[in-house]
């Protein structure tokens, strides 16, 4: 079963401990600033919000990379950036409508979530379940759910 | 390691920025943050010092544990010297400041001197840089921290920032970070002030990599998160309630201190209550609570974030307060709220987000007009004398002395000096509601026994963060005490003080001590810290940091006669409650406390316990 990263905005307390893990995880320290999945602050409405690839079918980045060094991890679904064929020209960063394909000044590639090979640490470390790792296909269980929940109790 | 081993030193008068290396033989004794950043300033410092001098030094310090993964390590630490208690003054704060120094590799900066004209500091990474902050000068704490972010041109920076109180040297002025969480007790922020010194501003992306074993730590991080999450007052209680939960058990209790502590409970507790801000107003049919939030690394989120009706009479043709802001916590719910008589709900919260905007303690300001109201209504102050009407329970009165206070406006000034000197002035000092020149928190000491001894022992002046022994006495926590006897309280605040002492320099939040004890936080340390870091050592280090804090008062003056309490608690007895009858039992605690300190009958510390805590 193919699985996909599912983020609920409303859970997200802002804590952080996904950018701290993926940081943890990617680059071997504790490190927001080298996070493939960012967490961002509206405090007018006091909503956190996480936000990474989201991993499309048909990558811009994949399809622009000069080099091909981007590739498709068929396990996972992950469009996955082989550092060592990266020329960090930064063409994919140009081409993702999301932004989240980003260049690193001190390594010179580009880097983006390539789902940790399936067992993201993202969703592992969050204490709320705002971000989740969840059948693709199904993404929209648990918003069906609360809205059955609420149509069960309406006829109850 | 956990540290970085680098200090960054800031001589506000030369304007020069150096880094040197951390202490590692103080680090080991006093492990980061509140003890270390102590240490510091009892090596470097008289602690005779006008605090408002150049003389005095501020020092913002992080813990090992600080930008880690530890669940609530995103904790930092203003140390100075107080302006309102002319005690040690160490005021922790939350939100993502603290991490972010660690982040661009530093343990703690010290701040040194009195810079000619408004600066502030900017430190990216090793680049360290003071900046001309006239521009902001004058202006809030929420306009100081977007507008550096814009003259930077990056949204990422954090910033700490004092706002037109600690401008004014307001003396319960505080250092505001992240825009609603500050380091706020003790008058922090007029030390700002008094240097010039309107901002610190940070980005690192240099990371956390000194941990020692990070295998371990993990592992060890993980599993003791699983704990809080178990845990019915860290993983419930605080998430859905926040700290306001405790509103109408203290109430019930007979503890929550009101009108000045004239009494012991509040009839409209219940009206500023936790559930009273989940629940939809009848002006607008929303509730006042939006969401939880998290400090950085927090996974308790006991952070309320909340938004006030539109059409009520504090904020109307206002729109800059109608989003989503900080608040109400149950500390400033109360001294805005109970202390004042006041039961209006939004109105805490406006009186809440002026402290915030312009960075002043909510407890120290709302006890202070509880003092002015008192003062009020026995005739002391008239109308004329504080510019409005200020009955007990007046909403109005409550929100326009916070603007006049935040800024500086009128009787604000006065209000400013604290209920300390502002009782003193006009001839009736024991109206005044605190300890060491410091305001009471939220919880009386006839109701709770335990506490007015740790108000009355405090290094930092009344606080309840020192050893919250309401945890044990209304909680339960780690052992349920009966909170209306004397039996034992020396011994369990004494315990209380010496875990906070090393909690609060690991980097870590005091919250987590709910559910986590010493023995908790032992494992993490060990495994982010070079050499061994042992239970025994551990409370040895707390115990070590509390009579250094302790010795540093002595020096600076202060002597057993600022371990009391006011008359009233002594003398006045609860006249309802659980706690009917009952006045404190500080005078018969005290020498019993002294003595299991290791202390002689005036309270300094024995040659024999200072030889065996190396002091």
């Amino acid at each position: 079963m193919l699985k996909s990263l599912y983020i609920d905005p409303e859970k997200c307390t802002g804590c952080l401990q996904c950018e701290m893990a993926c940081s943890l995880e990617n680059t071997g320290i504790f490190n927001p600033s080298q996070s493939r999945i960012k967490v961002f602050s509206f405090e007018d409405a006091g909503r956190k919000v996480p936000y990474t690839c989201t991993q499309c079918d048909e990558a811009w980045c994949m399809q622009a990379c000069p080099v091909d060094a981007i590739k498709l991890d068929k396990h996972t679904g992950a469009k996955v950036v082989e550092e060592e064929t990266c020329v960090g020209c930064k063409v994919c960063t140009i081409s993702c409508p999301f932004g989240t394909i980003n260049y690193v000044a001190e390594t010179g590639k580009v880097q983006k979530c390539d789902l940790c090979g399936g067992d993201p640490a993202c969703a592992a470390a969050c204490p709320t379940e705002a971000i989740t790792f969840v059948d693709a296909n199904w993404t929209g269980l648990e918003r069906m759910r609360t809205w059955a929940a609420r149509a069960n109790e309406a006829s109850l | 390691m956990g540290w970085t081993r680098k200090i960054l030193r800031v001589n506000l008068t030369e304007g020069t920025c150096k880094a040197e290396d951390l202490n590692m033989t103080w680090a080991k004794d006093y492990l980061g943050s509140r003890g270390l950043a102590t240490k510091y300033l009892v090596e470097e410092m008289d602690p005779k010092v006008d605090p408002l001098s150049p003389e005095n030094k501020l020092i913002m310090a992080t813990g090992p544990l600080t930008g880690t993964m530890a669940s609530t390590g995103g904790r930092y630490t203003v140390v100075t010297k107080g302006p309102l208690t002319g005690a040690i003054a160490c005021s922790n704060s939350g939100g993502y400041f603290g991490a972010e120094m660690k982040f661009a590799g530093w343990d703690m900066i010290i701040f040194e001197g009195r810079s000619e004209k408004p600066v502030y500091l900017m430190l990216e990474n090793d680049r360290a840089e003071l900046k001309d902050a006239s521009h902001l000068w004058g202006t809030s704490t929420w306009h100081t921290e977007e507008q550096i972010k814009k003259d930077n041109q990056d949204p990422q920076i954090r910033v700490s920032s004092i706002g037109k109180a600690g401008e004014n040297q307001v003396l319960f002025s505080c250092v505001v970070n992240d825009l609603h969480r500050a380091a706020g007790r003790s008058g922090v922020g007029a030390v700002m002030g008094s240097k010039n010194l309107k901002a610190v501003a940070l980005r690192g992306t240099k990371g956390v990599s000194g941990i020692e074993d990070f295998t371990e730590f993990a592992k060890v991080t993980k599993e003791k998160k699983a704990i809080l999450a178990e845990n019915a007052v860290t993983g419930q209680g605080l998430p859905t309630y926040g700290t306001q939960v405790l509103m109408n058990v203290i109430n019930e209790m007979g503890a929550l201190p009101t009108r000045n502590h004239k009494s012991v409970q509040f009839e409209d507790a219940n009206a500023i209550s936790a559930e009273a801000m989940a629940k939809p107003r009848e002006s607008d049919g929303k509730a006042q609570l939006v969401t939880n939030a998290a400090c950085f690394g927090c996974t308790i989120a006991c952070g309320r974030i909340s938004k006030i009706d539109k059409e009520h009479f504090t904020v109307v043709n206002k729109p800059q307060y109608w989003g989503a802001s900080g608040g109400l916590e149950y500390e400033a719910a109360w001294a805005l709220g109970a202390a004042n008589g006041v039961n209006d709900l939004d109105a805490l919260q406006y009186a809440n987000l002026i402290c915030n905007e312009q960075g002043m303690d909510p407890i120290s300001f709302g006890a202070t007009i509880g003092a002015v109201m008192e003062m009020y209504e026995n005739g002391t102050l008239d109308e004329a004398a504080i510019g409005v009407k200020a009955p007990f329970g007046s909403a109005a009165a409550l929100c326009e002395l916070v603007d006049m206070t935040a800024n500086g406006v009128g009787f604000g000034v006065e209000i400013g000096l604290g209920s300390k000197r502002l009782c003193e002035k006009y001839g009736q000092p024991e109206l005044s509601m605190s300890v060491k020149g410091q305001e009471f928190p939220a919880y009386d000491a006839r109701g709770i026994q335990g506490m007015g001894l740790t108000y009355a022992t405090s290094n930092r002046g009344a606080c309840h963060l020192r050893s919250y022994t309401v945890a044990s006495e209304v909680l339960g926590i780690p052992v349920k005490t009966d909170p209306l006897t004397t039996d034992g309280k020396p011994e369990l605040v004494m315990a209380f003080q010496d875990a906070t002492a090393a909690f609060d320099s690991s980097g870590l939040c005091i919250f987590t001590s709910f559910a986590w004890s010493l023995a908790d936080i032992q494992p993490q340390i060990d495994a982010a810290c070079e050499g061994e870091w042992s239970l025994e050592k551990l409370s040895q280090v707390g115990e070590r940091i509390w009579n250094m804090e302790k010795m540093f008062n002595l020096e600076a003056g202060l002597t057993k006669d600022d371990d009391r309490l006011p008359k009233r608690l002594t003398t006045e007895p609860a006249e309802m409650g659980p706690a009917k009858g009952l006045v404190s039992g500080v005078p018969e605690m005290l020498p019993k406390y002294y003595e299991i300190r290791g202390w002689d009958t005036e309270g300094h510390p024995k040659a024999e316990t200072k030889a065996r805590l190396g002091l």
